[in-house]
């Protein structure tokens, strides 16, 4: 019988000849991730990090990006905290305030890669799905014990093939595609699955896809990969990556599957997830009109300059609403510097938007453009949970970059292919 | 005991509020803000022994494990649900937290109904109805009869 992708690189990781589902494996991932929340992880651990150290300094990637710059004497000293231990571990890989959101630097940097595994006490650490690694959220506790250990527990998952036929309508974007897949199985529908994307993907950009595996965990997956092609290679090649310092894992072409779902393409509108829950799916029509308050452009779902392009294009010369405050939240530095080469954040300042630094900003609700009672925020974040944006009367829609920006111009959801 | 019902999509905000999450992070700060936006009765009157029966995916979203230190702070006995998001469930093992799930027994449950738990036997009785439930592996209860999976490592680390 044929194998998964999931089944495949598992079966790497623990050097068995093959792993079946639901089988308990204990692996040795390549990096674990960890943000603003290190500073609770090694407090937990205080003494046996004294006692025994950490197992490598190479294991770890910490980016400082949920709060920052500081919002408070008390994110600031955990900020503080890091840097110490970052400094006494030698930890390899740490990327202070204003490098940019945690997912996007690992990639952007090289350290997630086709044939890999990487943890991360960051549920969206499935965004590297995107180039073709194993990537999976944990929680702190585990962190701190990976820490230590360098070792874990996986369950081997099941797997869903999902099979994207034809090409997307102009207006359409990758952010549509998956949050029409997540209305359509639900936010629970690929849950503990590793899912795999097949079919006319070559449409789709790393970004594209980065965006579509770092939704991977609001249908529950566990894993959401895109299988290494001329795309992916081409990526890591202008990253500066050699071909030879990766291994790509295909999935064979009679592995079975828990499930098997298609999509075509061509049929699926832009859409809107309302509140409060992800799979609450709409077309963009049927909400046309609706008044909001705020727009977000950015994190690490549609942070990127293929989003800032798309967004800076509709804005070009125009004025956005006096009704409505529209926020940029480039993924990184690297972004924020590309897109003000080409001039993107130029046009998107001046058709009035706000620049916020590369990191998290309001997506997780703890500073910078949380909401008021009673307000709409229209995003292209991936949660639209009550309460995550700091108010639980404010109510979260998550749309592709070109909705929000046509929005904003009218203060108004608004659909992207009037404009465009 | 007091059984707490809730619906589907019980998220990890619903939980425990992410402005919260760089302020309070040991169970005692957490435990007045568990379900603050969905049932603020929840962290007032919740009592040791007491059990959550929920809907689908209970615990989506975020990884931050706050509201499972929460609910066991709180004395939960065992979140009983349809379905389980993997990091909560991966964090409640982490911490010893009880997650049964068992379709049957929350379809089955009424309001007041009793409900006792046999967790090495693998049942529960939901107003005198029997359901069975799938057994941790192995490697899983080895975690949890540690204490959880901080007092596993350091007895590993201890061994090594
Ligand atoms: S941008 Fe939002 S979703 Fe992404 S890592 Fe930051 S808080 Fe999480």
């Amino acid at each position: 019988m044929g194998k998964t992708f999931v089944e495949k690189l598992l079966a790497k990781y623990v050097g068995l000849e093959e792993v079946v589902p639901s089988q308990i494996v204990t692996v040795h991932p390549d990096h674990l991730l960890t943000h603003d929340n290190t500073a609770a992880i090694i407090q937990k651990i205080k003494p046996e990090l004294e006692q025994y150290g950490i197992y490598s300094g190479s294991l770890s990637i910490i980016a400082l990006d949920h709060v920052i710059p500081a919002a408070s004497e008390k994110t600031a000293t955990n900020h503080k905290l890091i840097r110490e231990f970052v400094k006494k571990f030698k930890i390899e890989n740490f990327f202070d305030v204003g490098a940019g959101v945690c997912h996007q630097l690992v990639v952007e940097n090289g350290l997630a890669l086709p044939g890999k595994l990487l943890l991360g006490s960051d549920s969206h650490t499935c965004s590297y799905g995107a180039i073709g690694a194993f990537s999976s959220g944990i929680d702190r506790t585990e962190a701190a014990s990976l820490m230590l250990t360098g070792e874990t527990w996986l369950k081997v998952p099941n797997s869903i093939k999902m099979n994207l036929n034809g090409k997307l309508k102009p207006g359409v974007y990758a952010k549509d595609v998956v949050l029409h897949i997540i209305g359509d199985i639900s936010a629970s529908g690929a849950n503990y699955c590793s899912v795999e994307f097949h079919g006319d993907v070559d449409q789709f950009s790393v970004e594209d896809r980065f965006t579509i595996s770092n939704m991977g965990v609001e249908m529950g997956a566990k894993n959401a990969v895109f299988l290494v092609d001329e795309i992916t290679k081409k990526y890591l090649a202008s990253i500066g990556i050699k071909e030879s310092s990766y291994d790509t894992i295909y999935p064979d072409s009679d592995a079975s599957y828990f499930k098997e779902l298609s999509y075509e393409l061509p049929g699926i509108v832009p859409v809107i997830a309302c509140p409060h829950t992800v799979d609450n799916v709409k077309p963009v029509t049927e909400l046309a009109g609706l008044e909001i308050n705020q727009c977000l452009i950015g994190t690490c779902t549609n942070g990127r300059l293929s989003d800032l392009k798309v967004a800076a294009e509709i804005l070009n010369g125009k004025k956005i609403s006096p009704n409505v405050r529209l926020l940029i939240l480039p993924a990184s530095k690297e972004v924020l510097q590309k897109a003000l080469k080409e001039g993107l954040i130029e046009t998107l300042i001046e058709a009035g938007g706000t620049l916020l630094p590369p990191g998290c900003g309001p997506c997780l609700g703890a500073h910078q453009g949380a909401l008021a009672p009673g307000e709409k925020c229209l995003s292209t974040a991936n949660r639209n949970f009550k309460g995550r944006m700091g108010c639980k009367e404010a109510e979260i829609y998550l749309a592709s970059p070109a909705t929000v920006a046509a929005s904003a111009i009218y203060g108004k959801v608004t659909d992207p292919r009037e404009v465009i | 005991m007091k059984v707490w019902k809730f619906g589907d999509n019980i998220d990890t905000d619903m939980l425990f509020p992410g402005k919260y999450v760089y302020t309070c992070s040991t169970a005692e700060e957490v435990k007045p803000h568990l379900l603050e936006d969905l049932d603020p009765s929840f962290a007032k009157t919740v009592k040791e022994g007491d059990i959550i029966i929920a809907g689908k995916n209970f615990g989506c979203g975020s990884s931050r494990e706050q509201p499972v230190l929460g609910l066991k702070a709180a004395g939960v006995k065992a979140v009983i649900a349809e379905s389980f998001a993997r990091i909560f469930y991966r964090a409640s093992i982490n911490q010893g937290l009880i997650l049964i799930e068992c379709l049957e027994a929350v379809k089955g449950y009424s309001e007041g109904d009793e409900i006792k738990l046999d967790i090495d036997r693998g049942t529960i009785v939901v107003g005198g109805k029997q359901f069975s439930f799938p057994k941790l592996p192995k490697e899983i209860i080895a975690i949890r009869d540690a204490g959880g999976l901080l007092p596993y490592t350091r007895a590993k680390l201890k061994n090594k």
